[in-house]
Formats: C-alpha cells, structure tokens, sequence
C-alpha cells in the first residue's frame, strides 16, 4: 500500500502552506486583513497536520525518497514588495494550497477504498477548510488584480 | 420648562404594552423669540443620529430661531432628544462656517471663486482619466447627505468615472449592519420596526448604548419600562451604561469577546429546546453547521472567555428562550469589534431559531450609526450597488446600464466595490491620486490617525474636501468646497427603521455656500458625462428630478420608493419602504410572511465564509436553493488579534457621549451641547486606578502600538480591565493639530476590520495607562450618562452636568392623538403627484 506516502507528503504540504501562510503575514504587515488572515490560516493549517498525525502513525511512516516524493511543494522562501509583489505572493499561496487541497481528494479517495472512517472525519474537515482558503484568496487577488496591473505605480 | 441637558430624555409618559407611545412635543425657541414672532415653520428631520426624529424649524427674518418636534410623524411622536434640540440648527448656523471656496496656493489655502475651484478639480480629473485612468480616482463620502446627493455621485462615480473606489464613513458605522442582514435574509433592510417596542416583552441591547446613541427611541424604552408591563432587559455592553442600569441581565463581555457570548446563547436556546422547529424548517436552511459551530461553547466555556458569570448567560438564554415577544437592537459595540459580522449574524440566528421576526413586537433592528448612513447604502456611494442590486449578478449590471443609458462595461463589477480602508491603503500607495472627500472628517474619525494624516498630506495626493467648516481633514485638501447644511437645502432621508423624511430648505445658505447636490450636478457637468446617446448623464436640475430618477432605480428593489413623492411626504409622517403598488402607505415590518429575498436571481449578495470573507459565488449559492429561506451563517470564535499583554495590559474601547455627534464638527459649536461635554477624558474602573495611582481628574497618558492621548481620567463603573475614551475630540478647536496633549481617542487605534463587512475595528486594542499630571478638577465628562463618577469614598462629590438657561425647552403633551401606522401616512392624493 502507497497511502502512507501521501498521507506523509500531505502532512508536509500542509506544513510548508502553513509556514508560507506566516511568511506572507510577516512580509505583508501592511495590509492588515493580509497579514491577520494569514496568521489564521497558518494555524488552521497546523492543526491539520495535528488531526493527520494519528492517521499518519497508524499507516506508518515512509521517508523512502521515491518517486511521488518528487511532488513535493516548495514554500515560499521570500516574499515580495509592492502590489505586484502581494498578488504575486498570494497567487503562490493560491497554488500551494491547491496541491493541498488535491492531495486531500486523492486522500479521500483512498480512505473511500478502504471504508477507513477515521481517515474519512480528518479529510472531512480539513478538506472543507482548504476550500476556503482556496476561495478566500481568490477573492483577495481578484479584488487586488486591477489596481496592481493597471494603476500601481 | 425642563433643563433637557441635565434631563436627557425629558418627562416620562408611560404607557403599557400594545398601546400607542403618548405625544409629547418638544420645543426650543431662541432668546427673546416667542411663538407668534415665527415667520413660518419648514419641516424637516434632525440629522444627528440614525433616528431621524421629524421636525419642524421656525424661521424668523431669513434665519432658523428654533425648532420642535412633529406630533404626527411614526418616529418620535413629537420628541426631540438634546442634540436635535441645542445642535441641529446652532450646528450650523455658526461664524465658523465657509463661505467661499479655497484653492491651495504656494502652500496656503485661499478663498476663490467657483468657476477657479471647481477648474482645477476638473482639470486634474480630465488629466488623471486620460493619464491612468478611472481607478486613479476615489470618492470617500458620508453618512450624513441626503439620498438625492448619494444617488448623484453614484452615478457619477459609476457610470461617469467608472471607478470602484466609492465608500463613505458609513463604512465605519453601519457596514456590519447591511453586511449582516445581506447574509442572513439574502439583502440589506430592517426587519423590525419601532413600533415593536410598544408589543415587545423582552428587548435584548448587543453592544447598543441606546440611551445615548439615539436618545429619542430609548424616551420610547423608558415609557415602556415606567408602564403597568415593563419589559425585560438584557445589555451586553462593558460599561455601565443607563441601558445596563435598567437592564434585567447586565453582560459586561470582555470588548473583542462578542461572538464567544452569541455561541453560547444559541447554543443554549438550541440545547433547552426553545427553537421553533417549524419555523426553522419552512423558512431557514443551515441549522446543522450553525449547531456543530456552537456545540463546544457552553456557558461556562462562554464565561471564560468573556469574563461575566455563567449564570447571567443563562439567565439571559433563559430570557430569550421563553419571551413571547423579543426585539433585537445592535449597535457598535458589535459591529466596530472583532468577528463583527459573525456576532451580528448570530443575533439575525437567534431570532430564526424562534421565528421571532415579522409580528409586532418580535424583530431585530440592526441600527445605523449616522442619519442618513440608510440612504449610502440604498443609494450605492458607499460599497454597494444602487438599489441593493448585487454586484456579482450581470443582469443588476444590465438593469443599471439601461437605466443610465450607459455601456454596462463601465459600471465596475469585476470585485467588490472598494472599502474605504483600501481606498485609504492604495492612496498611501499613491495609485489612487484623487481623492475627494465629502461631510465627513476622517483626520479624527478613521483608525491610527497618525497614519491618516501621513496619507492625507501626500504630496501627491489630489485632495478635494467638501464640509460645512474647514476640518481638521480639510486643512489638508487642495480644494475646499463649501457645503450648505441641514436647513439650507432640500432633500430626503431615511431613518434605521427605513422611514423617509423630507427637509425642505428653510434659509439661505451662508455666503457662497452650496449644496452638495449642486456641487456634484456642477462637476458631471463639466467633466462632461454623457449617456450612450450623447445627452447628458445627469440631466436633473434640483433635488425632486434627483428623487424622481431614484425612483426608477429602486422599482422592483426591496428599498421600492415609487410609491412616495415630496407631496406625500409634506404634512403628514415620514413613510416607511417599500412603498409601492402593493404598500401605497409603505410597509412597517418585513418578513411578515417568512418569506426572504435569498432567490439568486434578487439577492443583493451571494453571501461570504464570515471567517475569511471569501465569498460564496453565484455557483455555490445556487446550489443550495435557498428559494426564499434565511440562511443560519456564523464561524468559529477567534480571540482578537490584539490582546492585553505584558507592556500593553488594558483593553481599549473608544465610543460616544449623548452630547456630541461625530467629530463635534457642529455639536461643538452649540453652547449647550459642548458645555455638558467640553473636553476629552478617558474612563477607568475604581480598582484599575487604584491600582494605577490614579484619582479623578487626574492628567493620564494612554499609550498603544500607535500612538498615544493625553487626558483627564474619569474614574467610572467600566468593567475592570477596560478603558474607555470618547471619539469626538479632534483639534479643530485647539489649533488644528494633536500638540503636546493629542485628544482623538483613534491615535491609538489599529488599522483591521470584519473581514465580511469591511468595518474597522474600533473597540479592541491594548494600551498602558500612567498617570503624568494632578488633577484639577473633576474630568469633563458628563455625570448624566455611561461616564458617570463612580465615587470614591471620602471625596468631594463631583457636580452635575446641567445646562442652566440656555438648556431649556418646553414640553407637551396630552394635545394629540398619537400617530398610527398606517393612518397617518398622508394617501397619494392627499399628497398629489409630481
Ligand atoms: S434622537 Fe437623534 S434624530 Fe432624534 S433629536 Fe436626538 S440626535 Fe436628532
């Protein structure tokens, strides 16, 4: 069985958003809805990887750099300065979550296949709240889009 | 005669449940003036609170002389609360007034003509639009205009510009409420009424100091409670306001704690059972989410977090579970905190959960701020669109395009209209650089105004202010228009419980003063507008055109005026919307049928995650076929983001006095009103200052992240652990700048809001307090209201607020029958057509 491989890769996705969620925070004080949002989202993402942490035990570990190994997601290591620079950080954001929140379906199918109930309440919930995160910043970049690609400075 | 400075509510007049509230008129004539020496009297409604008392203005010799209330109109049976008597008219009819346009030359501001001024507005325009287009431009409006002047510059920023940056200062006053009621029943407008406080046998407050943020509707409480069956009382407020004084359950929450109390309500009202199962099933959607969110927040969870005792929640659970008839009010102390929206919808939930909507005496009044905050939010200059039309629906786009005759792809809706929050950020990042402002002052009233006044003196910044005085946010501006005021011009307005008023004009505005209206008529004008056929975009030449094309735009909206004309609304009461073919005489209470405006194809909004604001989409919310229902909408409970820690270990809370509106830009000039107020001061509790070494009156500093104010100290009934400071003192009477003692409780404020309603946080911060001077006196804070002393034993008493002669008014009653809806609404011929 591979389940663990993802199971391990999700936890350390989750891990990398949450830290890129803090990143953006720190780098965009300037924007309080920016930088106080990110701050919730990074927390919400560490309890994901809490509420993964039994399931992840119960299949076992697996740190054999094998193949899907190689999908895993880079955070972000800086973050950027001006109204470009935030569209730009968030759309990375907007694409790290998206690597979460389908590593969550493939999960989810997994759990499906092996009636694995515990499995399913964990994905149930945070699968839900990515969602979200996916929606939340959609709103923000299309709100932020047309003033930094037309009339920033 | 009765001192109304000293007596803020006036006599009572009690009267029982299910009766009508009695008349009593109030009166003030000036000095030496009697009754027969009026020329006429010219009606109108007072525009210092979202009440919007009805009135009439006595004028003698071309000036206004006084003023009383109108016996017959639906609001305030004749009542008039002190602001309205001492500040409406002394508010403006002042020395102080602008008389004459101002340019900036070399640095100073001086007087011009209009064709100069209005020139070189239009000549920076013209030049921004073809340089960078409509989003270099920005308009921050008010909540203190009439609709006829709203809709113009809607339409003008709208259709004319193109521009999404429009908001007004009803972002920092009423957003929370349309915000609330656009995610709980699918669009803005007030469920309830006022005449349910006559029905009602319980009235819960949620950080809504009624008693002094709309005096004349707390008369109406007091009556109530001096009646035969008074009814009971619930406060969530941390101060110990006249509300709390009378209230049955005082819940004196921790400011930023709103919503940790709401879960528990409703978790309560859930788990005793005292739901309407049949209401919640025919006319919601959504009780399984809003329990799983609630499940966790028992009482005792609640009182944790809130530090008020379990019980009280209970007892207050208990109230709202087992009243028969429950009205609802919210104010600021819900809608300026933490999770605003989340809190604000729990009370629309509550409510839902016991059918208790659309009866007499079972509603929720989610209340507006400032007086006309109503008409922005109908009219579509703040954040919203004409008409409650939804911005993420193509066919509202259409509606509006073919009203304006306009291509619709100018009418920005690719987002939200913008919030005045970003308006602010991008002007500070100099992408919007126009900027105009009209009747407001947001050098004193936005959050962290050490960083407001950064971005107002920006070089670069092209800024337009539009007032009746030159403001502390004025001094700042490029181009000074004067304003003409309340009683020197006519036009319409609308009330928290949508009652529409007229003001006719009554006098001359001052030297070359105009009104706002013509001011935005001149500037589409010039800058040219045009319809897609070549005429002119606005084509109105006065107020009742204005009305008139209002009209049109509101048919078939749930705020349809085409049943009222200035006719109508002369002679009789105010009219309630919608008034249509179906309501000739308006409507005094909505959802009577449970049925709400949720079908995507009406709704104002399809709605936000109240955690992110993330919106819903059109898909989403399609999906889950609401089909007439109200949507149960919260989130989890989140501390807010800035609490009491080891350098800042107080909780800062900023709100009004009765005696002052706004930023005292008119109630400071009337001398009854600012001598009951003259002064800053901050309000500590007993054990606090003890603690702090600190005694009435004495000089205190009061330090946050942003800045610091330096003011007398009330020693107070607030709840320990909390700060208070009024936000009325700005510096435009102490030389236009903060000096050495800065006054303006928003120096210390932080820059956040609701992420939903986009309203900025006003009511939690943390802050240090050391005393750095003796006193000299009692703080000058009022005695008669929330900031009365809390005496320490052993000390000279300190001295009633009294207004002395200058305070007097008449009043009474016993003359008239009280007013009833619908009788006293004027029929259409009665009032004739246009
Ligand atoms: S209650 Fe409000 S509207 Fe009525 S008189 Fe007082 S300030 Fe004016």
């Amino acid at each position: 069985m591979n389940l663990n491989i993802y199971l391990g890769m999700l936890r350390q996705a989750e891990n990398t958003l949450a830290d890129s969620f803090r990143q953006v925070a720190e780098g965009h004080g300037a924007e309080p809805d920016v930088h106080f949002l990110c701050r919730t989202l990074a927390a919400q993402c560490d309890g994901h990887g809490e509420l993964l942490g039994p399931v992840v035990q119960r299949y076992g570990e697996n740190s054999s750099d094998n193949e899907p190994e190689r999908l895993h997601a880079q955070g972000l290591a800086t973050t950027r300065n001006g109204p470009v620079g935030l569209l730009r950080d968030l759309q990375d954001l907007y694409l790290l979550a998206s690597f979460v929140d389908v590593t969550w379906t493939m999960v989810k199918q997994a759990g499906s296949a092996l009636r694995d109930n515990e499995l399913l309440a964990v994905v149930e919930k945070c699968d839900a709240e990515t969602a979200t995160q996916l929606r939340w910043l959609q709103t923000r970049m299309k709100q932020a889009a047309p003033q930094a690609l037309v009339a920033a400075r | 005669m009765v001192d109304r400075i000293a007596n803020i509510w006036g006599t009572r007049t009690a009267y029982a449940r299910d009766g009508l509230w009695p008349v009593r008129v109030d009166q003030v004539l000036d000095d030496g003036i009697a009754e027969g020496d009026v020329d006429r009297w010219v009606q109108s409604a007072c525009v210092l609170c979202s009440n919007g008392c009805a009135c009439d203005i006595a004028v003698k010799d071309g000036a206004m002389v006084g003023i009383r209330g109108r016996a017959q109109d639906l609001v305030n049976h004749g009542r008039l609360g002190p602001k309205g008597l001492f500040g409406s008219r002394q508010g403006v009819s002042h020395k102080d007034r602008l008389t004459s346009p101002l340019v900036r030359e070399n640095g100073q501001l001086v007087e011009c003509d209009w064709d100069t001024a209005m020139r070189r507005i239009v000549d920076r325009s013209r030049d921004l639009l073809a340089e960078r287009g409509p989003l270099s431009h920005g308009f921050y409006t008010s909540g203190q205009l009439f609709l006829e002047e709203y809709y113009a510059l809607a339409v003008i920023g709208k259709a004319g510009i193109g521009t999404p940056h429009m908001d007004g200062n009803t972002r920092l006053c009423t957003a929370t409420a349309a915000a609330a009621m656009k995610e709980s029943f699918g669009a803005d407008g007030q469920p309830g009424s006022y005449t349910d406080i006559d029905s009602c046998d319980a009235l819960f407050l949620y950080g809504h100091n009624m008693a002094e943020t709309q005096t004349v509707l707390w008369s109406r409480v007091l009556d109530r409670i001096a009646g035969p069956d008074r009814p009971r009382i619930v406060c969530v407020d941390p101060r110990n306001t006249e509300v709390a004084r009378h209230a049955d359950v005082h819940l004196a929450i921790r400011p930023g704690t709103n919503l940790a109390l709401m879960h528990a309500l409703v978790r309560e009202v859930l788990a005793q059972g005292w739901d309407d199962a049949g209401y919640v099933r025919d006319h919601t959607l959504g009780l399984d989410a809003l329990r799983k969110v609630v499940e966790p927040w028992t009482a005792e969870a609640a009182a944790a977090v809130c530090g008020v005792p379990a019980s009280d929640i209970r007892d207050a659970a208990r109230i709202f579970g087992t009243s028969d008839r429950i009205v609802s009010t919210v104010l600021q102390g819900f809608y300026q905190s933490s999770q605003a929206t989340a809190a604000s919808c729990q009370v629309n939930n509550l409510h839902l959960l016991r059918g208790m909507l659309g009866a007499p005496g079972r509603g929720v009044l989610q209340m507006n701020g400032q007086p006309t905050a109503q008409n922005n939010r109908e009219c579509g200059a703040d954040g919203d669109l004409p008409g409650f039309r939804n911005w993420e629906n193509p066919d509202h786009i259409q509606e509006l395009a073919r009203l304006w005759n306009v291509d619709p792809m100018t009418i920005p809706h690719w987002a939200p209209p913008t919030h005045a929050m970003q308006i602010f950020r991008y002007a500070e990042q100099g992408s919007i650089d126009f900027l105009w402002i009209s009747a407001t002052n947001p050098a004193v009233s936005m959050p962290e105004l050490p960083r407001i006044r950064d971005i107002l003196a920006k070089p670069d910044l092209f800024l337009v202010v539009q007032d009746l005085y030159l403001t502390e946010t004025a001094q700042y501006a490029d181009v000074v228009l004067p304003a003409a005021g309340w009683g020197e011009k006519t036009g319409t307005f609308t009330n928290v419980n949508r009652i529409v008023h007229l003001s006719d004009q009554a006098v001359d505005p001052p030297g070359q003063a105009r009104s706002d209206l013509d001011i935005f008529l001149d500037y589409a004008r010039r800058m040219d507008f045009t319809t897609l056929n070549g005429g002119p975009l606005l084509d109105w030449t006065g107020p009742e055109d204005a009305f008139e094309a209002w009209k049109d735009c509101s048919r078939g909206r749930p705020c349809d005026y085409t049943g009222i004309t200035y006719g109508r609304l002369r002679g009789g009461s105010g009219i309630p919307w919608p008034c249509n073919e179906d309501h000739p005489n308006g409507t005094d209470r909505l959802y009577r049928d449970g049925v709400f405006p949720t079908d995507p194809d009406y709704c104002e909004s399809y709605g936000h995650d109240l955690l992110t604001g993330a919106t819903v989409g059109a898909q989403a919310f399609r999906a889950q076929d609401a089909g007439g229902r109200a949507l149960f909408k919260t989130a989890p409970f989140h501390p807010p983001h800035e609490e009491p820690d080891e350098d800042y270990p107080l909780r800062y809370t900023t709100g009004r006095t009765v005696y002052h509106f706004h930023t005292r830009t008119k109630t400071g000039r009337s001398r009854p009103l600012s001598d009951a107020a003259p002064r800053a001061w901050v309000e500590l509790a007993r054990e606090d200052a003890d603690r702090l070494g600190i005694s009435e009156g004495d000089l205190v500093r009061v330090t946050s992240r942003r800045g610091r104010i330096e003011v007398p100290a009330r020693v107070s009934g607030i709840a320990p652990g909390t700060v208070f400071a009024p936000f009325h003192y700005g510096y435009w009477d102490t030389g236009g700048r903060p000096g050495t003692h800065p006054t303006a409780a928003n120096e210390l404020t932080l820059t956040e809001w609701d992420p939903v309603s986009k309203q900025p946080m006003f009511k939690n911060a943390a802050v240090t307090v050391e005393k750095i001077g003796d006193a000299t006196g009692p703080a000058p804070a009022p005695t008669t209201t929330a900031s009365r002393p809390a005496a320490a034993p052993g000390t000279a008493p300190v001295p009633a607020t009294t207004g002395g002669d200058g305070a007097q008014a008449t009043e009474t009653t016993d003359t008239k029958p009280a007013p009833r809806f619908p009788d006293t609404i004027r029929n259409t011929t009665e009032g004739g057509r246009p």
